[in-house]
């Protein structure tokens, strides 16, 4: 068996049933064993594109994504979607090929440090020099990658070794892994259990907040949720884990967070911290993050506990074992004031945005998601319009947000649809892009066309960056620096077109509501580039540096306050 | 919070680039690293290696639940929690600039248990080990005479018997959980 034949009879064996890449030289071998395997293969335009598939392949369905690509320039081009994959936790398994061992260091042709420049964002890299690792190492990456907390993990494989022969039979080598250094804590400690039930137990005002690891512990959030009735909030990267319609749902928390989140944040006595890493955007400035808060924060990632946000009560483990276990010490907390509170905050502060205006991006996502359904995959770009939809188009089950949180990074959507349409097959997925980040990685409608994958690409054109214009108007006294993007933007319509894929440019609400229906009822594929208001801000907003309880609420206000 | 020395070793897997990725944490995570020695444990396939950082405890906490998390790290252990040796060997050429001082750079040679390795007509190497503080005095003192170069392998560290405390049990007390990734 061939080094090539061996990686793709253990990709067969870690039932992986798609995979997203590039060929190229150093990989050849590789893409020849693909030609008549079983594995399906699915041809992007570009690895970055190939990478966020993956990533958005497992954040859809809970499996590992696998991407690959030649060395050198193909290599180089994933490291934004591994980067991106491991700040939000996203297991994914990248198969590199590399130039021979004998010319590795030679500065050979397309040959660059792949094992040095993916190091620090990966959660864990393999250089394979020898075919008779190449069984252990695929074991390796996809136990690393999906374990604990999960994360990208990548192989680079030279092209003598893909191309080198071994007489093994795969059945007989053992498939368990020996990792003396990685053992993920999953049990959570029975007393450190005892220790945040009593803590809960005492408060008057607490909140509970999950983040990405809620995914995968929708059930348990939700059971614990009941069982105490505590308010919920749940980050970016935690919607879903709990519905967001819920009533004891607050909304997001943070920079574009919702007024009550932040003001719960900032008032209450206690936060059960769920599956979350206390980011930036989510805290604000720290001093001023949470201060009469105890913090009792579970995370399966000790690295992660007393980061930024000091654990009075740090539970290393798995949400799954830690929940239940915890919700068993506690009964319905006797929290009827502070509910009131949260509630005349929650009355006082709906979403709300007005159209006495040209379109708004604000509306058109919400018509997307009253008339898109529930089973709905979102996935968004990065910007204005990706924080109108966690406000307006924020799912209620696990698995069917799909956005960049951490890295945020642009030109992640577009591909991140593809991914999570081949993760769940049937199911209609909505891209929500802006006309600035769709365009970084827009050769993908060539990916979609090809599988008339169920995708509707719904680009808000403002005609601008809207996010850097926001901070522009709000922070640099109104000078618009190079955010000017609809003096050359392409006709979305026609270039839609030009890939086989329908089209349409909407430029009023009538045509938005007339149109949309008929287009969600085809089922896609289908690029609508709704042109909006262009200097549409979205609040409130918690200036860069300053605490949540700083927020600048703006158009958030109650009428009677704005007027 | 006040900034200290920390004394730390890693226990890791002899895999090729375990180092660069320990170093690359240091300066993603902007750790300073002091020195830095590696070296083969008395387990084939093991290294150890022992890193001074200077950072206040949060700081150096999170450089210890870092260094955990790498898949080839097997054991870390901040040996400033715990009663530990550590020693560092230093190799100095002594410039010999009048022959009278040959007699005196011996001396103090003698009274710091310097061992002379290599003997010219105009210079004097010496090797040195013990701890930080005996090297320092001892390259102050050959400063008159002139030293023309010297290498230092930077500090090692094993905790003494009876007393070796890991990173991962101080973890727990402090922490009360169990294992870390």
């Amino acid at each position: 068996m061939t080094g090539a034949e061996i990686v793709i009879r253990m990709l067969e064996r870690h039932r992986v049933d798609v995979v997203f890449g590039h060929p190229g030289g150093a990989i050849m071998p590789i893409y020849d064993a693909i030609y008549d395997a079983d594995l399906r293969h699915v041809l992007v335009r570009h690895e970055q594109a190939g990478a966020h598939a993956a990533d958005a392949y497992y954040r859809a369905s809970g499996r590992p994504g696998v991407v690959m690509a030649t060395s050198g320039p193909g290599a180089t081009n994933l490291v934004t979607g591994l980067a991106t994959a491991m700040m939000d936790s996203s297991a994914m398994v990248a198969i590199t090929g590399n130039v021979p061992t004998s010319l590795i260091g030679t500065d050979a042709f397309q040959e660059a440090d792949v094992y040095g420049i993916t190091g620090p964002v990966t959660k864990h890299n393999f250089l394979v020099k020898r075919i008779e690792d190449l069984p252990r190492v695929i074991n390796e990456a996809f136990h690393i990658a999906t374990t604990g907390r999960p994360g990208p993990v990548l192989i680079d494989i030279p092209k003598d070794v893909q191309q080198a022969s071994w007489d093994v039979d795969l059945d007989a080598i053992d498939a368990s892994v020996d990792l003396p250094g990685y053992r993920p804590t999953v049990t959570g400690h029975a007393g450190q259990i005892r220790k945040a039930a009593e803590a809960i137990r005492n408060a008057k005002k607490p909140i509970m907040m999950v983040g990405g690891g809620g995914q995968i512990a929708d059930q348990e959030v939700m059971a614990f949720a009941e069982k105490t009735g505590i308010p919920v909030i749940t980050t970016l990267m935690g919607i879903g884990a709990y519905p967001a319609g819920a009533d004891q749902a607050l909304g997001m928390p943070g920079m574009h967070g919702t007024v009550t989140s932040n003001r719960a944040i900032t008032h209450c006595d206690l936060i059960v911290g769920a599956g979350l890493r206390f980011d930036d955007r989510v805290t604000g400035k720290i001093s001023r993050f949470a201060p009469n808060a105890t913090v009792v924060h579970i995370d399966i990632d000790p690295a992660e506990i007393s980061k930024l946000v000091k654990a009075h009560v740090p539970v290393v483990g798995d949400l799954r074992d830690v929940l239940p276990r915890l919700s068993d010490e506690l009964g319905r907390l006797d929290i009827a004031d502070w509910w009131e509170t949260l509630n005349d905050w929650k009355s006082r502060y709906p979403e709300r945005y007005k159209t006495d205006k040209p379109l708004v991006t604000q509306e058109v996502i919400e018509m997307l998601r009253e008339k898109m359904g529930p089973d709905t995959i979102v996935t968004t770009e990065v910007g204005q319009h990706q924080m109108f939809a966690a406000r307006l188009f924020p799912t209620s089950k696990p698995r069917t947000w799909v956005s960049s949180g951490g890295l945020g990074t642009m030109g992640f959507g577009l591909p991140a649809a593809i991914g999570a349409a081949f993760a769940q097959p049937g199911k209609p997925v909505v891209c929500i892009a802006g006309d600035g980040s769709v365009q970084m990685n827009i050769q993908e409608l060539a990916t979609i066309a090809k599988h008339r994958l169920p995708i509707i690409l719904a680009i808000t054109n403002n005609g601008v960056l809207g996010m850097v214009r926001q901070w522009q108007e709000l922070f640099h006294a109104q000078r618009y620096s190079e955010i000017m993007l609809a003096d050359s933007n392409p006709d979305f319509a026609k270039l839609a077109e030009a890939y086989g894929i329908e089209g349409h440019n909407v430029f009023d609400r009538d045509q938005a509501n007339a149109l949309l229906p008929e287009v969600i009822a085809r089922g896609g594929p289908a690029v609508i580039n709704f042109v909006v208001y262009e200097s549409e801000k979205v609040y409130p907003m918690v200036p860069s540096g300053a605490g949540v309880d700083e927020m600048l609420i703006g158009d958030q206000e109650p009428d009677e306050v704005q007027a | 919070m006040s900034v200290t020395k920390h004394v730390i070793s890693v226990t890791v897997r002899d895999e090729p680039g375990v180092l660069l990725r320990i170093a690359s944490l240091f300066a993603r995570r902007a750790f300073n690293i002091e020195s830095l020695s590696v070296a083969q444990s008395e387990t084939p396939g093991i290294s150890r290696t022992t890193f001074v950082v200077s950072g206040d405890s949060h700081t150096v906490e999170q450089v210890q639940k870092q260094l955990q998390k790498l898949v080839d790290v097997l054991k870390v252990i901040d040996h400033t929690e715990t009663a530990f040796v550590d020693r560092e060997l230093m190799l100095i050429k002594v410039a010999i600039a009048r022959p009278e001082d040959r007699v005196e750079i011996r001396q103090i040679a003698q009274d710091f248990r310097a061992r002379i390795v290599d003997v010219a007509r105009r210079s004097l190497v010496f090797e040195l080990t013990g701890d930080e503080g005996k090297m320092d005095a001892f390259v102050d003192q050959m400063r008159e005479f002139g030293i023309v170069e010297l290498i230092r392998t930077g500090r090692v560290a094993l905790p003494r018997s009876g007393d070796a405390t890991d990173r991962t049990e101080i973890y727990h007390s402090q922490e009360a959980v169990p294992g870390t990734q």
